[in-house]
């Protein structure tokens, strides 16, 4: 299992801020096609935390991973 | 000290953390709600954090900066929840023997918050609403009812 986390606007679009996805072997970009698919929102500018570490696109998700959709930050 | 709060910031106690006997300088960045930008008028902001990264990713800036200037000390301390025009959203203090450092640091830790830890803010305008999109604040996101119009 693949828990995925969601925030700002991306968790108003979709409704949620957790998402379960039963596990598969993908990458990040895999998985962010896969979310652009299904709930039709942009991912170009969104960053991805796999277990609170930014993950590039090539990188693998794994079983039991916590993997965060983290758009465009605007702390400070 | 580094961390996410949800009560008022005192900025005196994040300035306490940092102060010891061989500093002779310490900065404070204190950032704050703004009513004005532009012709925009906000009544409010709702931040909001995933928190625990959040922290990691502050307390990790911290390391950089004692790595980068080895004799300054670092306090951050960013508030999320609703907050209301001249509210206190984050207070940074730098500690160092002599000033310069103590800018330096300040300036790296404000700017790398600014584009790696994950907090959000969403603007609540008195036309509308919505996601600030990135730190220089030239991204938005619109949302329905909102009006984007950056």
């Amino acid at each position: 299992m693949i828990r995925i986390l969601l925030f700002a606007q991306l968790k108003d679009q979709v409704g949620e801020n957790k998402l379960l996805l039963d596990y598969q072997p993908l990458s990040v970009a895999d998985l962010k096609k896969q979310m652009q698919d299904r709930y039709k929102f942009q991912t170009k500018d969104v960053m991805v935390a796999i277990n609170e570490e930014y993950a590039a696109d090539y990188d693998m998700i794994h079983d039991g991973d916590v993997v965060a959709m983290i758009p465009p930050v605007s702390g400070g | 000290m580094f961390d996410i709060v949800t009560t008022p910031i005192s900025i005196d106690h994040v300035m306490k953390q940092v102060m010891h006997h061989n500093a002779g300088a310490v900065v404070t960045f204190v950032g704050t709600v703004r009513e004005m930008t532009g012709e925009k008028q906000t009544l409010y902001l709702q931040y909001e954090a995933y928190e625990s990264m959040a922290r990691s990713m502050l307390s990790r800036i911290g390391k950089e900066i004692r790595e980068k200037w080895p004799d300054t000390r670092v306090a951050i301390v960013h508030r999320i929840g609703r907050l209301e025009i001249g509210d206190v959203a984050v207070a940074i203090a730098v500690s160092s023997p002599h000033r310069q450092d103590a800018y330096e640091a300040n300036r790296y830790a404000i700017e790398h918050i600014k584009k790696l830890v994950p907090i959000w803010k969403k603007e609540h305008w008195t036309d509308g609403k919505l996601w600030v999109g990135n730190q220089t604040e030239t991204v938005s996101f619109k949302e329905r009812g909102g009006v984007a119009r950056l």
